[in-house]
């Protein structure tokens, strides 16, 4: 049987999960700046997979939110 | 009376359990803990949402481009000058594939021509040929192209004017593309 998780530890929870998604938004920003950079230069080679990457980061964020709420209504 | 958990310190005015109250009452809780475990999940959630902005921003240079290359692909063929027209040495400004693209033709031998943007790849400044030294100059910050490639050879542009493909046909110059170049 699964033990029921205390409210400080869903805190230390959302902390960690804030902290990664801090880090990623922070990637996609950063991935935007050099892709809009290169693209404006003419190259056309990093877009896809810039895009990509953007893409799955942001799935991955989706996922962690997910997370968050699945644990709190388990709480519950 | 409701008991509560060791966690739930504060109970709701109608005595109910905290999962049967309305979500208002959820979202703004009085318990400390509870209250920063709602805001750090919404501040996620605003993260999550941005991180969403950044995946459609990057999509949308992706389906930007691809217009692109597709408006590129259909760019017609249009005579700029007659093969005669312009002396050896001489240039030629011209509008190409569209009216807001301003080029510049310059015959540089007796059946050779070339054309580039007239934007300086620098700040978009328009650049003035001077084919008798060889070069394209730039007036705005003292950027230099050469005529034969449309490679910078001086000042800030770091990058190549993009160039303007040519054909001669039946004694005129056609503009049939444009070729952006990286070096």
């Amino acid at each position: 049987m699964r033990r029921p998780i205390s409210r400080d530890q869903k805190t230390t929870i959302v902390y960690g999960i804030l902290c990664f998604v801090v880090l990623v938004v922070v990637l996609q920003l950063w991935l935007l700046t050099a892709t809009m950079n290169a693209w404006l230069g003419g190259d056309r080679t990093i877009l896809v997979p810039g895009a990509v990457v953007s893409i799955v980061a942001f799935l991955m964020n989706c996922g962690l939110l997910r997370y968050v709420y699945v644990m709190e209504r388990r709480e519950r | 009376m409701r008991k509560t958990s060791e966690e739930e310190n504060t109970i709701a005015p109608d005595g109910k359990p905290m999962d049967q109250q309305p979500q208002w009452r959820k979202d703004f809780p009085i318990d400390r803990s509870q209250d920063e475990f709602v805001a750090r999940r919404d501040f996620t959630k605003f993260l999550v949402l941005t991180s969403a902005a950044f995946a459609v921003g990057q999509s949308w240079i992706v389906a930007k481009s691809l217009s692109d290359r597709a408006a590129e692909h259909a760019i017609e063929a249009r005579p700029i000058a007659g093969a005669t027209e312009l002396e050896v040495g001489k240039s030629k400004i011209f509008h190409f594939p569209t009216g807001a693209d301003p080029c510049v033709l310059v015959r540089t031998g007796e059946n050779e021509f070339v054309a580039y943007s007239q934007l300086c790849t620098h700040l978009s400044c328009p650049i003035l040929p001077d084919p008798r030294d060889g070069q394209l100059h730039c007036p705005c910050h003292n950027g230099f192209f050469e005529v034969a490639t449309g490679r910078a050879t001086a000042g800030p542009p770091k990058r190549p004017l993009p160039k303007i493909n040519l054909e001669v046909r039946n004694g005129l110059v056609f503009a049939t593309g444009v070729e952006l170049r990286m070096v």
